[in-house]
């Protein structure tokens, strides 16, 4: 994705980490005159922490109102209905409800419920056990009480992150992945940042949004000494055919450590139940295990009894970058122009509006001039999906486009046309492919369409078969010909 | 939108599909087979093996041999088939049943009839249905899909492969991946005995020399980028000995664990589904709960010869045309599954005419007797040398065995 040189001299604002927080920061600066580029190591955006989390546009009651954290929580959260009109990208307000099993946990959720209030949350609830089971029928009827926040909400967080990408490009945010920032120094008034395979670029502000490794970009960059750590969270994903879909978001009151595991009514119609939470030393370890992911259906079951392990359809794991209990955003106190987005656990995908807003105002303070950009656009065009739209539609995009009347990926009813706008959108792997469009996402998972987007990628890119990967790297699909 | 009217429409052009399709034909009628792949044959086309036609052709041919056959005498009966036509959807609003299928060539097709067969075919179980924990690298396929690769669009998807599940595409594909000249380590099956037919075991895994851990686990799959490892852990007495699991180094994890009834569609339409089988239920004249749609091949349940798919789809065809002509089912006996007996299909069968049932047993057995029971009274009894699951069984009733039932007996099937 992107262009290869880097010609035309420094940039203004290079961002480091093209997640949901770097996304955020560079379409809020495309608003700007201002030479912008967004970096990610990987071979696609979203990447990292920001693809396997749990979708959720938090409530505003889990975090005390003394944390910056709680603060950009409540702001961004609100800011999803204008992004979502803007960008498109899958979102509802389907609503929250903490779910109380014993009388014990009901002083949590009061607790919940003042933390709510003090906030600044609209709209949030205490429930007796009639109002839950009437909110969420598919409870247990053992529920005693909980907590309703109508605002709370779902989000795809992958289409989220690419649209904010593609937005950003849109408004003229230069886009490089594969460069993987390794090491950099002063040159002047300018960093100069060069990447693992010797390219090099120069930018006048740094933003360091590397997710579960800004520690490392920290030390390249000679700024603070930080360690970040990774907290695993594991997940099974349940078929769109289960009966145990509930309308809204079910939590269980929560521990001191984490939200605890939920059930989630994604915005796709799956069900997604997890995560665990765990200590990792190893960043790349996205693994799930077996006594997890029995915890997760036995956790999930005590909420909603209707879960059942036939609807699995795959399992998948994130890491939250942990740092300290609070958002770590602040410019360096050791080196000029560089600005830390670090430890962004939870709730960072609700927060990242926000903290988009929180970034330009630092990078202002630090001296950083906005000038708006009078053709700034902020509205992507409407990308037609045949899973959207009724047969007559279709019939019409058929007419327009032949392509979208060749169904790819039959449990997710997507076309060639979508797949062939994925790849000339610059997703050019497996992965970047299904989390853009959902083919291979469904019930079979992949099990009939990979050849067949196999075939489109390789006709599309003129890239042969042996470069072609599920998520970039080593990870070749193919080893030889017959 | 380009519309169609038949009297009849097939969802689905495999060995099914056209079988049904040559029935519907044969009474008069007209029918139009709707197949989204750009070629008649479904499954068969990737089975390039011998071991198919025995009794449709009373030869021996290879899965497209016997695809191409079928073709010959698909397009000879004058039905018509569409193909690139994905159907998505099928409304029932009264007299006729409309169906919608998708496709580049001619648009969405409105496609309007008097009754369907479904004849969709299934799809395999993934990594996700058997809940295989683990890291998620490249080189995770299963085996149709790997079947696909290597057999139609000639490519290998790995040089170290293990095999998991012992069911017949995977063993077929340990041979394949075999003659490919990639390395296969092991074939890993979770139950006591393999799932496949024994003719696949002795000439996909012995001839080769691969490894058959039968009573393991898959308890992990590894890598970072591709794979790496797979784990397995023995079964002792029923309880999984996880301190004794080890793991096989490999490059490529093929899995053949199982095929569902692809009735994601028939769900729709509200079918209701077995579930021992996860095709729907059917009664004598191979009609689904939903008046006007029958059901045929993998699509109603797994078979393991395409032999008894196209005898079973013509059934399904001709009773189709009957309905159509205004036949209804008559006086219906109850078929239950008995000791030892997983599913039998159609579940219910008319006591008049011959009646065709096939069934699955739950053990491996030698020296076993198939029992045919009307209310509690023995009317079939047959010796069987071997049975196991994986094997289909077929059985014929006769009318005049079933001449004094009453409204509401029951045939019972055992395997003792
Ligand atoms: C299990 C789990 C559940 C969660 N659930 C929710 C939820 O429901 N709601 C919510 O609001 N939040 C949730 N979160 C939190 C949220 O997912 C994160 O806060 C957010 O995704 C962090 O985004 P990020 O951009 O900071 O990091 P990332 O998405 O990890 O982005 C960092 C990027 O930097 C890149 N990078 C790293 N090093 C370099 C380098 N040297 N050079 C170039 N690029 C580099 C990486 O490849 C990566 O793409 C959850 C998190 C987890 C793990
Ligand atoms: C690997 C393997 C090895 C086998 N080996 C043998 C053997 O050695 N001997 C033997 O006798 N039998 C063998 N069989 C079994 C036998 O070949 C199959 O059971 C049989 O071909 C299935 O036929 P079918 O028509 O029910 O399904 P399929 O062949 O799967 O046909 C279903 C068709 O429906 C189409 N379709 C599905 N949904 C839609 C939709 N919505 N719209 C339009 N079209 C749709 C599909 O594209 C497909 O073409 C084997 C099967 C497999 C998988």
């Amino acid at each position: 994705m992107g262009s290869k040189n880097f010609e035309g001299g420094a940039y203004d604002v290079a961002i480091i980490g093209a997640g949901v927080c770097g996304a955020n920061i560079a379409r809020r600066l495309s608003q700007y005159e201002l030479k912008v580029i967004l970096l990610d190591k990987e071979a696609d955006v979203s990447f990292g922490t920001s693809k396997a989390n749990s979708g959720i546009v938090h409530g505003g009651f889990h975090h005390s109102p003394k944390y910056l954290k709680a603060r950009l929580e409540v702001q961004g959260a609100l800011m999803f209905d204008r992004l979502h009109r803007e960008l498109g990208f899958p979102f509802r307000r389907c609503g929250i409800v903490v779910a109380a099993l014993h009388e014990d946990e009901m002083r949590v959720v009061d607790q919940l419920y003042r933390q709510g209030v003090e906030n600044g949350v609209i709209g949030i609830e205490m429930c007796s056990r009639e109002r839950m089971l009437e909110l969420e029928p598919k409870l247990n009827p053992d529920t005693v009480g909980g907590l309703y926040a109508p605002a709370g909400g779902i989000v795809e967080p992958y289409r989220f992150v690419f649209s904010l990408v593609e937005s950003a490009q849109r408004n003229g945010v230069e886009v490089r992945t594969s460069f993987k920032a390794e090491r950099a120094e002063r040159e002047g008034d300018l960093w100069r940042i060069r990447a693992e395979d010797g390219a090099s670029l120069s930018a006048r502000y740094v933003v360091n949004a590397a997710g579960l490794f800004a520690d490392e970009v920290s030390r390249a960059f000679g700024a603070e000494d930080y360690t970040i750590r990774a907290r695993k969270g594991e997940y099974y994903l349940l078929d769109r055919m289960t009966r145990a879909r509930p309308d809204r978001v079910v939590f269980p009151v929560p521990t001191s450590v984490s939200k605890g595991m939920l059930v989630v009514p994604t915005v796709e119609g799956t069900v997604l139940i997890g995560p665990t939470a765990e200590m990792t030393d190893d960043k790349s370890d996205t693994a799930t295990t077996r006594e997890r992911l029995e915890m997760i259906l036995g956790n999930a079951r005590a909420m909603i009894p209707a879960i059942s392990e036939n609807d699995v359809i795959t399992s998948f794991a994130g890491q939250r970058p942990v740092l300290e209990e609070d958002f770590h955003i602040e410019p360096s106190g050791k080196v000029p122009a560089f600005i830390h987005v670090a430890g962004i656990q939870s709730p960072g995908l609700t927060a990242s509006p926000a903290i988009g807003e929180y970034v330009k105002d630092l990078l202002k303070e630090a001296g950083l001039r906005l000038v708006e950009k009078p053709g700034y656009d902020p509205v992507l065009p409407d990308r037609p999906r045949m899973f959207d739209i009724d047969h007559y539609q279709a019939d019409a995009l058929v007419a327009r486009d032949p392509a979208y009347g060749n169904i790819v990926c039959r449990c997710e009813k997507v076309s060639e046309a979508e797949i062939v706008a994925a790849i000339r959108a610059g997703h050019t792997t497996l992965d970047g492919i299904k989390y853009f469009t959902r083919a291979q996402m469904g019930r079979c998972q992949g099990g009939f369409c990979t050849y067949k987007i196999l075939k489109i990628l390789m006709r599309e890119t003129g890239m042969s078969w042996d470069r072609i990967t599920k998520r970039g790297g080593g990870s070749e699909l193919l080893s030889g010909r017959l | 939108m380009r519309e169609l009217s038949y009297d009849a429409a097939v969802i689905g052009g495999g060995a099914a599909g056209m079988a049904a399709a040559l029935e519907i034909r044969a009474a008069g009628l007209s029918c139009v087979v709707l197949e989204r792949e750009e070629h008649l044959g479904g499954i068969l086309l990737q089975c390039v093996h011998n071991g198919f036609g025995l009794i449709e052709f009373d030869e021996e041919l290879s899965g497209p041999e016997f695809a191409e056959r079928m073709e010959e005498k698909f397009r000879a009966s004058g039905a018509d088939a569409y193909l690139g036509v994905t159907v998505m959807d099928v409304e029932d609003p009264g007299d006729r049943k409309v169906l919608f299928g998708y496709s580049a060539e001619h648009g969405i097709l409105r496609v309007s009839v008097r009754a369907v067969v479904l004849a969709m075919g299934c799809r395999e179980r993934n990594r996700g249905n058997i809940r295989i924990p683990g890291a998620r690298p490249a080189g995770v396929y299963t085996a149709g899909l790997a079947q696909r690769l290597v057999n139609m669009e000639g490519y290998l998807p790995g040089k170290d492969v293990v095999i998991i599940g012992s069911g017949d595409i995977g063993l077929i594909m340990a041979r394949r991946m075999s003659w490919a000249g990639a390395r296969v380590h092991g074939v890993v099956e979770i139950l006591p005995y393999p799932s496949g037919l024994t003719r696949n075991i002795v000439q996909c895994l012995h001839d080769f020399g691969i490894p058959l851990y039968l009573s393991h686990l898959t308890s992990g799959i590894f890598g970072g980028d591709r794979v790496e490892s797979v784990e397995i852990a023995p079964i002792e007495d029923g309880a999984v000995r996880f301190e004794k699991a080890f793991r096989i180094p490999c490059d490529t994890v093929l899995l053949s664990v199982g095929l569902v009834p692809e009735n994601e569609l028939s769900k729709k339409m509200g079918v209701e589904l077995n579930p021992m089988t996860n095709g729907p239920w059917t009664d004598s004249m191979m009609m689904t709960n939903v008046p006007g749609i029958f059901a045929a091949g993998n699509v109603l349940h797994v078979h393991d010869l395409v032999d008894y798919v196209a005898e079973e789809a013509r059934r399904a065809g001709a009773a189709c045309a009957r309905w159509i002509r205004g036949e209804r089912p008559g006086r219906e006996l109850r078929v239950k599954a008995g000791p030892n007996v997983r599913y039998a299909a159609p579940c219910r069968v008319g006591p008049e005419a011959p009646n065709k049932l096939y069934l699955r047993t739950l053990i491996v057995k030698n020296d076993a007797v198939l029992e045919v029971r009307l209310d509690n009274r023995v009317i079939q009894s047959r010796k069987k040398p071997h049975v196991q699951p994986s094997e289909m069984i077929s059985v014929t009733l006769d009318p005049k065995d079933l001449a004094d039932a009453g409204p509401d007996s029951t045939i019972e099937i055992a395997i003792l």
